[in-house]
């Protein structure tokens, strides 16, 4: 420090000078201990990392900054989320079915940004580079805060209707919840770069928009006021989380050029494994929005056709190609979200929502959405489903669906190009057969079999025996293992599952608001008075 | 929109999620409660961790201490992570106005060069130590078990950060923003002998694995010796040569230690209590940080403090001793 | 430098009071941006690159603005980020 420098006035700092002076000076190279004993997980993967100090930061972020925005967006959501609480906002949603979404949600995917908090944290450790530390655990601060807000959002309905009281149980044994369990346990356990290109680019880049923008776009054209608050909230944070996950890809792809066929191994496997996850969003989608926004085919090709399309054709100069199994998702896209719906109903017994088939509007809407797939393929399924009904037999499986040993969906997948054959694949590991659902998994698997070996597949526990609580008998002679199984996972038979139509959250739905449980079937007890939406009951007033 | 309800009829179908009822009662729940209690997975985990393949994703062996439940350990301030940012966010917006007042009048600039020089020389390398505080927090919450402990803990480490940044801006006020004494600071973190025990001690607890040692080591030792030592006793040395600019911006630093003192303390006396065996490990690893960290902060108290360097040490390791016995150790 | 890519990049903002003048000033700077309106949402599509500039944003809205206030509405992005004091830029690099 020269002393004449204080003649003159203090020099002004730009955002980019700021941010550089207050973190990239922190780090040092320490001496008393060797580097990779103190970064011990850097190494086994097999990345090249030659210089620390070239990760961009896109988002020049200083700790107070991220306080004061993220402290602003919290007063702004918890001032909606407490007058939501205080006007009972939770029966302003189109009908009762939608809630049966929200049950999903809390149940499956609140859990997996817990996950999110933890992966990001450990990273948050172990990158020796000050900036990639940073953009961690800012990353994996607001993964809690998403989990957070959507606890504190969804705690109201959980008040009101069934099925979201137990989620972190749910979420640990639940079948169709080992879904997106697996696949951020999948991520966690991994190495630090395969966690990072799997979750913040593969996941976050690539696939989360076509969720989360139809999906809470549509939360608020149901009148969930609540939910698209923090759902946006949430994705603001994201948008941050998506620069770290371009940037993280050209840092990778630019430090070595051996790092080029593991990044591109790594976006095959997490693309497909992602979207796989995500094909529960398509249902959610298309089935149980009452009012909807956009249906997934068209998610699909705008957020990944369009948007992924433009995305790879910038990463074509470092030698990266679109994922391997693109073509499949584009080939799907029309019997994807039908598919899945089909499976639920059909295992509506064991499952923690309810369900019903589609009334004629949705199906008509169907129809003009998916005029390749919907009349040809399901519309004849759940006619037939519909006729049953009506006569008093209502179809249901008393089994559970074999699972994919890779995303432990059931097997409901048809063959890509021909969606009358269910798509079966297997790989022999070690003397023993391995089921999976398509190639995507397969590949996976055939990857790595010493892995995926280990999943905790539920129904495979539950034909094993692992799935009873304590004290159960299963010598009893009035054993019944299906029956079991549900109380362990925490499902209430005809309570949390089941069908719609008489459900508590039904009956109770139109004893407290006075309107139909589900709009397009009228009533289905005395205690409604009102026919209309709340959206045209508030035209008509405006009229 | 108005919806007609009839609320009156309108009764819950319970309070709150059942696991707090199974811990409360059927009561409305906090929004702590809701955010922390049970939320961490704790069973029918799938796979391996590649990077620790004996044990699970989540595991709470990968500590010496056991708690029957871990959720025990909770956080007096009862942060979740709303009302965590939106206090960090009030108080920085009074630590912004301070540091506007010191900027706009020049103050730290203005200070003789012999205590700017003194400024440079024992606080602004602490920037560092907060780093490496960052990382030994980030540790905790990155291997720790269940979301009481490492839900605060990852907002402790977002704090280090935070005062990493806030003792940076202290050298930026004295250079004139031209960064010079962050890289002379540096250097005298990696290099100056007055710093070098010091960083030693840092460097081991980044090798140290069991995350609660590491808990104890940083939190409850290394912070209640570094605290007083720098912020109280140093800082008033300089006050007392050259007037309270660099106290004001020195105070926002001692506020968020003793905030932060309460939650280490709930922690510590929770886990303590639990059994004989917790805490004969807790006051051990007290006892050998302690012991290495307070030889390692004699270089440079005594530069900073001359002769009254022992005293000041003194009177910080009484202040730990005399902490850890209330929380039920045996130092 | 402007760009040779014709990809579409995007950012997507809640729909609310304080995001209309940021929108108007992304229209004016970016004679090419597509706004589409669905419910709570305004996603804006433009060919190649989309720039916000903090002046024309204070034009619209009367007062002095800070970019990374863009931070509390945005919902997403697509392109390459990059931000100064006073643009905020998406873009694709390669056609
Ligand atoms: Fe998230
Ligand atoms: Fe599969």
């Amino acid at each position: 420090m020269a002393a004449e420098g204080n003649a003159k006035p203090a020099k002004k700092l730009s955002l980019k000078e700021n941010y550089a002076l207050l973190t990239r000076g922190l780090g040092w190279e320490p001496s008393y201990e060797k580097k990779e004993d103190i970064f011990r997980y850097i190494h086994f993967e097999g990345v090249k990392i030659h210089d620390w100090d070239k990760w961009e930061d896109p988002f020049r972020l200083t700790m107070d900054a991220y306080w004061k925005y993220q402290g602003e967006k919290e007063r702004k959501l918890y001032a909606i989320v407490d007058a939501f609480q205080q006007h009972n906002g939770q029966f302003n949603v189109t009908d009762a079915r939608y809630v049966q979404a929200l049950k999903v949600f809390i149940n499956g995917i609140t859990e997996l940004e817990y996950d999110s908090h933890r992966g990001f944290n450990i990273l948050a450790r172990e990158f020796p580079g000050v900036g990639p530390r940073i953009a961690a655990q800012m990353q994996s601060l607001d993964e809690l805060r998403h989990a957070t807000t959507q606890i504190h959002t969804i705690s109201q309905y959980a008040k009101y209707f069934t099925g979201m009281n137990e989620f972190p149980y749910q979420f640990d044994r639940v079948w169709y919840l080992s879904i997106p369990k697996s696949f951020f346990e999948d991520a966690v356990t991994s190495g630090p770069f395969e966690f990072i290109v799997a979750i913040s680019f593969a996941f976050e880049y690539v696939l989360t928009n076509l969720a989360f923008m139809p999906w809470m776009s549509g939360a608020a054209f149901n009148g969930d006021m609540a939910t698209v608050s923090f759902g946006f909230s949430a994705q603001s944070d994201e948008a941050r989380h998506m620069t770290l996950g371009i940037e993280v890809i050209k840092f990778l792809l630019e430090q070595d050029p051996g790092n080029v066929p593991l990044v591109q191994k790594w976006i095959d496997k997490w693309f497909w494994r992602g979207y796989r996850l995500l094909s529960l969003l398509a249902t959610m989608m298309d089935y149980m929005l009452p009012k909807r926004v956009m249906a997934w085919n068209e998610a699909w090709e705008i957020y990944y056709e369009q948007n992924g399309g433009a995305l790879f054709a910038d990463l074509a100069r470092y030698g990266i190609k679109p994922p391997k199994r693109a073509p499949e998702t584009i080939a799907e896209k029309g019997h994807v979200a039908h598919q899945m719906w089909s499976v639920f109903y059909a295992n509506r017994d064991a499952v923690g929502f309810q369900m019903w088939l589609p009334s004629d509007e949705e199906m008509a809407w169907m129809s003009e959405k998916y005029p390749d797939t919907f009349d040809q393929y399901y519309r004849p399924r759940y006619e037939y489903w519909k006729a049953q009904e009506a006569a008093g037999t209502p179809f249901r499986n008393t089994t559970l669906p074999q699972l994919c040993q890779v995303c432990q969906w059931p097997c409901l997948f048809t063959e890509s190009g021909d969606p009358t054959t269910l798509s079966l694949r297997e790989s022999e590991y070690r003397g023993q057969t391995f089921h999976m659902c398509s190639d995507g998994c397969k590949d996976i698997f055939d990857d790595t079999p010493e892995k995926y070996v280990h999943a905790w597949l539920p129904v495979h526990q539950i034909y094993q025996g692992n799935c009873f609580l304590p004290g159960v008998d299963p010598t009893a002679p009035d054993f019944n293992p299906m029956v079991e199984a549900l109380r362990y996972m925490g499902i209430k038979p005809g309570v949390d599952g089941g069908d719609f139509k008489g459900s508590a959250d039904a009956t109770n739905w139109e004893k407290w608001t006075s309107r139909p449980a589900n709009i397009h079937e009228g009533a289905y007890t005395d205690a409604v008075r009102d026919t209309a939406s709340p959206a045209d009951v508030g035209a008509r007033k405006a009229g | 929109m108005s919806v007609e309800i009839r609320t009156k009829g309108v009764k819950p179908l319970s309070n709150s999620f059942g696991h707090l009822q199974r811990r409360f009662g059927d009561k409305p729940a906090t929004r702590y409660q809701e955010a922390t209690y049970d939320i961490q997975s704790t069973a029918n985990f799938h796979y391996k961790p590649l990077w620790d393949p004996a044990r699970e994703m989540f595991d709470a062996r990968r500590t010496a201490v056991m708690m029957k439940d871990w959720y025990q350990l909770k956080d007096p301030r009862q942060f979740y992570y709303g009302n965590y940012t939106t206090t960090r966010a009030r108080q920085q917006d009074a630590i912004d106005r301070t540091l506007d007042f010191v900027e706009k009048r020049d103050l730290l600039r203005s200070l003789s060069q012999d205590i700017r020089e003194r400024i440079v020389h024992t606080i602004v390398p602490l920037r560092h130590y907060e780093w490496g505080a960052n990382t030994n927090s980030a540790h905790v919450s990155a291997y720790g078990y269940g979301t009481a402990i490492t839900s605060p803990a990852m907002m402790n480490t977002a704090d280090r950060l935070g005062m990493a940044q806030h003792i940076s801006r202290i050298g930026l006020l004295v250079d004139g923003n031209s960064g010079d004494s962050l890289l002379a600071a540096q250097a005298l973190w990696t290099g100056h002998a007055d710093w070098q025990p010091l960083r030693r001690e840092v460097e081991r607890m980044f090798v140290t694995r069991d995350w609660f040692e590491v808990f104890v080591a940083q939190l409850l030792v290394a912070d209640a010796l570094v605290y007083p030592l720098f912020f109280q006793q140093i800082d008033a040395a300089i006050a007392g040569a050259s007037g309270s600019a660099l106290s004001s911006l020195s105070d926002a630093l001692m506020r968020w230690y003793e905030e932060t003192a309460k939650w280490i303390d709930a922690v510590i006396k929770t886990a303590a209590a639990e059994s004989p065996e917790n805490k004969a490990l807790l006051s051990g690893w007290t006892v050998t940080w302690r012991n290495r960290l307070l030889p390692a902060l004699v270089p440079i108290a005594q530069r900073a403090l001359g002769n009254k360097a022992e005293d000041a040490l003194a009177a910080a390791a009484a202040a730990l001793d005399a902490r850890a016995a209330k929380l039920g150790l045996t130092v | 430098m402007a760009t040779t890519s014709t990809q579409p990049v995007f950012i997507a903002l809640q729909a609310n009071n304080d995001t209309l003048p940021i929108i108007e000033a992304i229209r004016q700077d970016n004679p090419q941006a597509v706004v589409h309106d669905y419910p709570a949402m305004v996603k804006i599509d433009c060919p190649g690159r989309l720039v916000i500039r903090r002046e024309t944003v204070e034009e619209h809205l009367g007062r002095a603005f800070d970019l990374r206030e863009i931070q509390v509405n945005m919902i997403s992005i697509a392109g390459n980020v990059d931000e100064s004091e006073d643009e905020f830029t998406l873009e694709w690099k390669s056609a």
